[in-house]
């Protein structure tokens, strides 16, 4: 089985440091005392929360409903109590807050009914569906979930799924021990993908750093009778990347602002093809992750970790040494330093690395730019970091768009050659999300001002409105009392009208009259209802005191019409 | 001699016709720069300026019968910027600059007079008479129109805290730390 493989341009060899976590297999860390689960784990909608404090939930139950197409749900990774729902901090590099649901194990782990279903008997809608309840999404980690990425593409025919394997962060051996003990469930999990994308090819990519996964896979393969190439791949960072391993493997160059679909390719990551297998043929949610815990420890290893529990917990199991003084969640390379060890692992802790100063001596002060070009020559997507750094650094966005500082994929190849030191991937994040909070600021205004320009319109139609209907009674009113007044003068007169024209202006302005008449009227009688406060709802007795009184009054003053009864109230 | 004239003539009939023409086909509706300028503008409708909304705003600048230093929700960054489209000097802003914010209803407190929402110019506040009325966060500019309508004081203006959605990467700081002092012999 030759294959003619491709390169990619750039690329770094950094030391991989990945033979210290795989002498041991793969452990079941232990339950922790708490777990704090976040709502939001995968790219997209936050799910929204289905639980509440004090409910009893069991191992794999629905905790966070999948908010919107693209969102996975979220469920509890053991049995036991809803302490609370509350916001706690996260593993991103800000150290903020976000929702979670903390549970309390009650260490029994014990599962939720799970359901068994052949995925072949079900629709593609279906499959994707359950994918998605079941809160897949890509281990590789950047999280997208993976049901939005098996639509099979309307134009373009599927040609090859690249399963990816090569796991080119240093240190990182997740994916290696996965495949070596679970290389069967993984080929599953890819003939799932397969089906659904209907693909004439699927290319398992590994690095050829990791012979035994290489030959792990092929076993694998061969006893599931299935056609899938397991490939070895050149070793070079990032040669995980997507977009890079789909260039070694199928040829194929995805271009700025399109995607690997449109070119009949799609990628997903080895632990997720794993974790859809799980779902649809065991029933399991995604509750737990392979994470490798490593770096400044005695005992690296892999452990197989229930989402929701404390990274500092964890890394004591491999019994980290006297000078840890950091946690990198990730690899060294794209990773960052958790600003709280008590932040959760989650779907995307891939790796867990004990930071000392040893390890990772501090990296000396940033020189000025010499203009080398070093950092384009190690750049794999053939960008111009020096260019786009030196816009990031003027803050001259604009200019970075120009230099598609959005396709580059912060591999870090370029800050790891620079001979100046300077933190290329630092500025680069800086100018990209300078550029989307610009982006949500424009898009809120041009909203604000359709909204403005809206309100002002339908003002201005109300009073329209308003002014119509005013104008339209008072034409009726008009018709109405020209109708009475020719009837009127018809019926005195008995003579025919001779000139209809003054007649008919003259019944207008009588009409004019009534309405105003009519008008006064009306606030006479609203004053009238007003006013009279202190002389409404009276007893019987004190409406004869005042019909009495009435009636002297007007006795005495000589009015011919005295009043009717008590009901005159209004003088 | 006298074809040239004639030449000549129907050359500028023909010429100020296609003028004639096209100066009807393409006229400009309303001032372009007007909308330039109102791009620039934050669209808050706040009114902080003195003219009642952004659009009057952007037309008073470009008739240059106002600074362009008057829009607080703009901040420094929007005077330079309309300093750059104009080519006119930046000053700076005739105003506090305050954090962003959105207003907050106490829920408690309203009394369903609606009156807030007659003076909200971008429809951000639901509710019906003798109803509870609460704010649209996201829709809401922080304006501040609607706190002196409000007969109960029941309207307040809250900062929008960092969260994880709306937080950035802080521009790289290259630290200068003192080197370890060398212990005197």
């Amino acid at each position: 089985m030759l294959m003619n493989l491709f390169k990619f341009k750039g690329g770094v060899k950094p030391p991989t440091n990945k033979t210290q976590s795989v002498t041991l297999p793969i452990a079941t860390a232990p339950i922790p005392p708490r777990l704090v689960v976040p709502l939001h784990q995968s790219i997209g909608g936050t799910p929204r929360p289905v639980v509440q404090a004090g409910d009893k939930v069991l191992k794999g139950q629905l905790i966070g409903e999948a908010d919107g197409r693209i969102s996975a749900a979220v469920h509890a990774p053991t049995s036991g109590t809803v302490v609370e729902v509350a916001m706690h901090v996260q593993p991103h590099p800000s150290g903020l807050d976000a929702l979670c649901v903390v549970i309390a194990p009650d260490g029994k782990d014990e599962w939720i009914a799970r359901a068994t279903v052949d995925y072949q008997s079900l629709t593609p809608e279906e499959v994707r569906a359950r994918l998605q309840q079941a809160g897949v999404v890509g281990l590789g980690g950047a999280v997208f979930p993976s049901h939005g990425k098996l639509t099979a593409s309307k134009t373009v025919p599927m040609d090859e799924l690249v399963i990816n394997g090569a796991e080119c962060e240093p240190f990182m051996t997740c994916d290696d021990v996965l495949m070596r003990e679970r290389g069967e469930e993984i080929v599953h999990g890819a003939g799932i993908f397969r089906n659904l994308l209907q693909v004439k090819k699927v290319l398992i990519g590994i690095e050829d750093n990791k012979p035994e996964a290489v030959t792990a896979m092929r076993a694998a393969v061969k006893a599931a009778e299935e056609d899938f190439e397991v490939i070895a791949v050149p070793t070079r960072y990032p040669a995980g990347g997507a977009k890079q391993l789909i260039r070694v493997l199928t040829g194929k160059e995805v271009p700025a602002s399109k995607r690997s679909t449109d070119l009949g390719v799609q990628c997903f990551n080895v632990a997720t093809a794993y974790t859809a297998w799980r779902a649809l043929a065991h029933g399991e949610p995604v509750v737990s992750r392979i994470v490798t815990v490593t770096g400044n420890v005695q005992a690296p290893r892999n452990y197989e970790v229930l989402i929701g529990a404390p990274m500092d917990e964890l890394l004591k199991l491999a019994k980290p040494h006297p000078d840890t003084d950091g946690i990198i969640m990730g690899g060294p390379m794209m990773g960052f330093l958790v600003p709280d060890h008590a932040a959760p692992v989650v779907k995307a802790t891939n790796c867990l690395i004990a930071h000392s100063p040893t390890l990772f001596p501090p990296k000396p002060p940033e020189m000025p730019c010499i203009r080398c070009g070093e950092c384009a020559r190690a750049c794999p997507h053939e960008l111009q970091p020096f260019e786009m750094y030196w816009f990031s650094r003027a803050k001259n966005f604009g200019k970075t768009q120009e230099y598609a500082i959005f396709d580059c994929i912060e591999c870090g190849c370029c800050s790891y050659v620079c001979p100046s030191r300077i933190p290329l991937v630092q500025y680069f994040r800086f100018a990209k999300s300078e550029i989307w909070a610009r982006e949500r600021e424009k898009q809120a205004a041009e909203g604000a001002k359709s909204r403005f320009e809206f309100k002002q319109l339908r003002e201005e139609r109300e009073k329209a409105d308003k002014a119509e209907k005013l104008a339209k009674a008072a034409a009726a009113q008009a018709a109405k009392k020209a109708a009475e007044a020719l009837a009127a003068a018809g019926a005195s007169n008995a003579a025919p009208v001779a000139e209809p024209s003054p007649a008919a202006a003259g019944a207008a302005e009588a009409a004019k009259k009534a309405v105003i008449e009519a008008a006064m009227e009306r606030a006479k009688a609203q004053r009238a209802a007003i006013q009279p406060k202190n002389v409404d709802h009276l007893p019987p007795a004190v409406e004869q005191e005042i019909a009495e009184i009435d009636a002297r009054h007007a006795q005495a003053l000589g009015t011919a019409d005295t009043p009717s009864g008590g009901g005159e109230k209004n003088r | 001699m006298i074809s040239a004239l004639a030449i000549m003539a129907l050359g500028a009939i023909i010429l100020g016709a296609a003028l004639g023409f096209a100066s009807i086909k393409f006229k400009v509706h309303g001032n372009p720069l007007v909308e330039k300028i109102e791009g620039l503008l934050p669209q808050t409708q706040c009114g902080q300026c003195g003219y009642p909304g952004c659009h009057p705003y952007a037309e008073a600048i470009a008739k240059g019968e106002a600074e362009i230093n008057l829009c607080p929700p703009g901040g420094e960054e929007g005077v330079r910027k309309l300093a750059d489209l104009l080519g006119r000097e930046v000053k700076p802003l005739d105003a506090e600059e305050k954090p962003k914010q959105v207003a907050v209803i106490d829920e408690n407190t309203c009394i369903g007079c609606t009156l807030c929402i007659q003076a909200c110019p971008v429809d951000a506040i639901v509710g019906a008479a003798k109803q509870m009325h609460t704010i649209v966060a996201p829709l809401c500019t922080g304006c501040e129109l609607c706190l002196p309508p409000c007969p109960v004081e029941c309207i307040r203006m809250e900062p929008i805290a960092e969260n994880i959605d709306n937080w950035k990467w802080k521009y790289p700081v290259v630290e200068i730390k003192a080197a370890p002092l060398k212990q005197a012999a």
